[in-house]
């Protein structure tokens, strides 16, 4: 008896493909049931494209009777609603883009569409990537599949609570602060951020250029590994792009973690861990070592200071970035401007929800005349410090771990009111952008009938060992392949 | 650090963001915690540390060779826009 197909790893999807034991457009028709049958319970899409997807899962199923199939041809998949994708509404979670049509495909969509995939829709979202609850987003909060009074985290709440019910195989997610690693944490499915510049950011709206990077969300490493193969590489419209090879991730997997050196960062132990997902952590840190793993105590004497870092650079950058958004070329416009200043200011008065303005507002500040060094450079030369404890620390060990989130899900609405309590969700996972190395989340445990997540970090480019240490640990356990039994 | 009201509308004005009488008082708070919540960096020594603004130094900006590489598509583009006439955007009159 074979498991029904929304609960197969992508790699069992590929092989059934190929087999011809069912078809891309079955595949495809399943899963769009699911997705239109969980909207109203989960809101976890802006746009579900089922026309488009059949039409390409026809094509893709020519290609795989042809023989012309690769490895991802006829998969489904979803997309955050921050990927442009031509012809189809690209909205970035905000009223700003409620109708905005995009004319072209960021490159991740490009290159997922070559390799074959099937887009399903457009994952919601927190609105421009800010947030923690994806309760920010315009079009409603996103619900955990665990628990629809729970959040699923944020930015990346619908591509992570897609994952997590199973009414998708995978999803692209971005990070910029922990938007991966977290929501894939509170959802109980596998989250990885690349390093900085390894995937194109091209067509993917800006938040914080210097922090954003594009990533999957999938229910094991195995899936994302075989994502990631086909979404990185180098891209000549990506100012920051890496021109690197990409390596064989699927066949990195097989790397196993005997002799790897494995940094536990005391610092992430401290007061604001949650002791249950504490317990949770040392079982799977234990997990590593009965594996052939060796444990050794780490410090990032700065990485304290993350979040205050964060909060500089990311508001200062997304000012600057979101300065785009003038009601003239595209975008929301206000009724009867009276002048160019009162369309400017009512349009994005009204186009932008209260926490973008808000981190808008706080980078316009840190940014002013008379501020700049106090808080900018400062916050630059914070950085320097952490992304050298990181530096320093791979001088010892392959990789960290740690927790990826404090506590696993909260309840909607618990931290709304003050918008620090929620900044201080993302305490673990911000080191990580702030030095641009890749991390990843995977699911070891439960607190309370709710996932939790543990987080690897590794150097610059190490996403083949941190995927291959992912791996090795879900050989041994079967937390990642656990479903909300509703959407089983 | 504590923001006033007039800080918050100088802000706003400066971010070309129109407030509600109500949402000034919420971000007075809200920024304030936010701008607390950062003083922390005051904590740090970072005599003699280069700023970062960028996390993979010493890759250098890359220049593209100087060719017309875009076709002229401001016709699909303008689909987008809020208001064109004769393929021009339009805005309330700037010059009297």
């Amino acid at each position: 008896m074979s498991a029904p197909l929304h609960a197969r790893g992508l790699a069992a999807l590929a092989a059934g493909l190929a087999k011809r034991e069912f078809s891309s457009v079955e595949l495809t028709r399943h899963l769009l049931g699911r997705l239109e049958a969980a909207q109203p319970q989960l809101n976890a899409m802006v746009s579900i494209t089922g026309e488009a997807a059949l039409a390409a899962a026809a094509r893709a199923d020519g290609a795989l009777a042809s023989g012309k199939a690769g490895p991802l041809t006829g998969l489904p998949i979803v997309h955050k609603d921050i990927f442009c994708t031509e012809g189809v509404r690209t909205t970035c979670g905000s009223r700003m883009l409620d109708s905005f049509v995009s004319p072209y495909d960021a490159t991740v969509v490009a290159n997922l569409k070559a390799a074959g995939t099937v887009m399903l829709g457009k994952a919601n979202m927190d609105e421009f990537a800010m947030g923690s609850s994806n309760e920010t987003s315009w079009f409603g909060p996103v619900k955990n599949p665990w628990n629809p009074a729970m959040v699923p985290g944020g930015s990346s709440g619908g591509s992570a609570a897609v994952v997590g019910a199973r009414l998708a195989p995978a999803a692209t997610a971005t990070d910029t602060g922990g938007s991966i690693r977290q929501p894939a944490a509170l959802t109980g499915v596998t989250g990885l951020k690349p390093t900085y510049g390894r995937v194109s950011r091209y067509g993917m709206i800006a938040f914080a250029s210097s922090l954003d990077q594009a990533g999957v969300i999938a229910p094991s490493a195995e899936d994302c590994a075989m994502l990631l193969g086909a979404m990185a590489g180098f891209d000549p419209r990506d100012s920051t792009s890496v021109d690197a090879p990409v390596p064989d991730y699927t066949a990195a997997l097989a790397t196993g973690v005997k002799g790897l050196r494995i940094g536990i960062v005391k610092e992430f132990f401290d007061k604001g861990l949650d002791a249950q997902n504490g317990e949770r952590l040392r079982a799977a840190f234990a997990e590593f070592e009965k594996l052939g793993a060796t444990l050794v105590d780490v410090s990032l004497p700065n990485v304290g200071l993350s979040v205050p870092t964060y909060y500089v650079v990311a508001p200062a950058e997304c000012s600057s970035n979101l300065a785009r958004f003038d009601g003239v070329r595209f975008g929301h416009r206000c009724e009867d401007p009276k002048d160019l200043l009162d369309l400017y200011k009512r349009s994005r008065g009204e186009g932008f929800g209260a926490e973008v303005k808000r981190r808008i507002m706080t980078g316009t500040y840190v940014l002013s005349a008379g501020y700049y060094d106090a808080y900018y450079l400062k916050a630059q030369r914070v950085r320097q410090l952490i992304s050298a404890d990181f530096s320093r620390a791979f001088e010892r060990v392959d990789v960290l771990m740690g927790p990826t989130s404090p506590t696993p899900a909260f309840e909607l609405g618990a931290k709304t009111a003050d918008p620090v309590t929620m900044y201080l969700n993302d305490i673990y996972t911000i080191g990580a952008n702030l030095a641009g190395v890749p991390a990843l989340s995977v699911p070891c445990g439960f607190v309370d009938d709710l996932p939790v997540g543990l987080q690897l970090i590794g150097p610059h480019f190490s996403e083949g060992k941190l995927l291959a240490a992912a791996h090795a640990f879900q050989q041994a356990t079967d937390w990642h392949t656990r479903i909300p039994k509703v959407w089983q | 650090m504590s923001v006033n009201r007039k800080d918050i509308e100088n802000i706003a004005h400066l971010a070309r963001l129109s407030l509600r009488e109500e949402e000034v008082a919420g971000y007075v708070e809200t920024l304030g915690n936010i701008l607390d919540m950062v003083g922390q960096l005051d904590r740090a020594e970072t005599g003699g540390i280069e700023p970062m603004a960028h996390p993979l130094a010493g890759l250098a900006q890359r220049l593209r060779a100087d060719e017309v590489t875009e076709a002229d598509r401001h016709g699909l583009y303008q689909q987008n826009a809020p208001r064109v006439e004769a393929g021009l955007y339009i805005v309330p009159r700037v010059i009297e």
